[in-house]
């Protein structure tokens, strides 16, 4: 993953909810977590693409400070106490989910990806049956103009593996986020439609790392969008290139 | 033991939970035992009684008439029970909320009416500026999700309501599911 791989790497100790665990210190808190099967929850990150703390959905806990910290982006420290599953991180998760929902229209019963969403998939296991928070509705925009893809706004959480993945992989970084806060939207090129973008190569990369159904395949009905797990595949065999 | 006395309704749903509900096929039968239907779309009672142990509400709280009966269904009733995506969080029914209720209404009303065009004023209850999930309107205490939450699901929530028991739902249903 890291290309310094080569040269030496000193070991940090750690701990992670009270256990004892040991890491390379180009390692991140979710990636010790991890190999220490530790669940921490995550919507943005994907393994293959570098980590931005979009979604705050690995917030944990680090004793000494006072900030909670996001486990993807955060590396590891020597003598780091991580607690992963406190009340208020419980808590905290669960807010940032259903604020998720409740900025968007995510229509679960008529979605490509029922049944295949990671948003949908994170609610069920974290327990959010309801959202307490009122729901903007707002008003959003279908892109079509693609011959094979779609982009549904009304579905889209702003994780930007979309983004990543065109730039970072494909390397055409059609992708883009414009605006602020709510209203950052996903954009192909200069703000202009899918289908006249000149910089996509339509290699539907970005279809199969979104965890909703925001970008889908055309002539997909409900629950019809399965995705594709490549990027472990591509991330293996470029790095056996090297 | 006295029956526990258990009404379902339907607002801005496409009665889909209570076909669910139905769907329960032979356990309705054992359920019958145990429990008194007293009102229902299922039943033929005209008015909501006092003193219902559980009410299982379908569908989102849309238009004037749907706000009026949550409140009188929430005043006598003990255990309300948010049935289905549409009461949970308002699913297909909020399609609409983007565009305005104008807008709605002018779409099937006058662009879409071949005959007739005009904009229903009476007998039709106003829609509400949004379709909105039960809890923004009442106190909810049980949430099933799922559109529609299956017949295990419902089986499951009613039988360990009977128990005295929360349903703990995550467990059986989801969005959408």
């Amino acid at each position: 993953m890291n290309p310094s791989a080569q040269k030496t790497l000193s070991v940090k100790t750690l701990q992670i909810n009270g256990k004892d665990v040991s890491a390379r210190e180009d390692q991140t808190i979710l990636d010790v977590a991890r190999e220490n099967g530790v669940f921490i929850p995550t919507l943005c990150n994907l393994d293959g693409l570098t980590p931005v703390g979009a979604c705050r959905l690995c917030l944990v806990e680090v004793k000494g400070s006072r900030r909670l910290l996001p486990a993807c982006i955060t590396q590891v420290q020597d003598n780091m106490e991580v607690s992963t599953n406190t009340e208020t991180l419980v808590k905290y998760r669960k807010m940032i989910l259903e604020l998720l929902f409740a900025e968007r229209n995510h229509v679960c019963s008529v979605c490509v990806s029922n049944g295949h969403c990671e948003l949908q998939a994170m609610a069920q296991k974290l327990g959010v049956d309801h959202i307490r928070y009122p729901y903007l509705y707002p008003k959003l925009a279908v892109d079509a103009s693609h011959d094979r893809f779609a982009v549904d706004h009304n579905r889209c959480i702003l994780c930007q593996r979309c983004v990543r993945v065109c730039d970072e992989i494909e390397g055409a970084h059609t992708w883009d986020v414009q605006g602020r806060g709510t209203a950052s939207l996903v954009i192909t090129d200069l703000n202009q439609p899918w289908g006249t973008s000149e910089s996509c190569t339509s290699c539907g990369k970005c279809v199969q790392v979104c965890p909703t159904g925001t970008l889908f395949e055309k002539g997909r009905a409900s629950g019809e969008m399965t995705k594709r797990e490549f990027l472990p595949y591509l991330t293996l065999m470029r790095e056996e290139r090297v | 033991m006295s029956k526990a006395r258990i009404a379902t309704i339907w607002l801005d749903g496409c009665s889909g939970c209570h076909m669910s509900f139905l769907d329960m096929d032979e356990r309705l039968i054992e359920l019958a035992d145990k429990i008194e239907l007293v009102y229902s779309p299922l039943v033929d009672a005209k008015e909501y009684p006092e003193n219902v142990d559980v009410c299982l509400c379908e569908g989102a709280v849309s238009n004037e008439d749907d706000l009026k009966k949550i409140l009188k269904v929430r005043a006598r009733t003990k255990i309300l029970v948010s049935l289905g995506d549409c009461a949970v969080n308002s699913n297909v029914p909020s399609m609409r909320n983007p565009f305005g209720v104008e807008a709605v209404c002018h779409r099937a009303y006058i662009e879409n009416a071949q005959l007739n065009q005009q904009i229903p004023k009476q007998v039709i209850p106003p829609l509400l500026k949004n379709a909105r999930p039960i809890h923004e309107c009442v106190k909810v205490d049980v949430f099933v999700p799922g559109c529609p939450p299956s017949a295990d699901g419902i089986y499951y929530v009613v039988t360990e309501l009977l128990a005295g028991r929360m349903p703990d739902t995550a467990s059986k249903t989801r969005f959408g599911a």
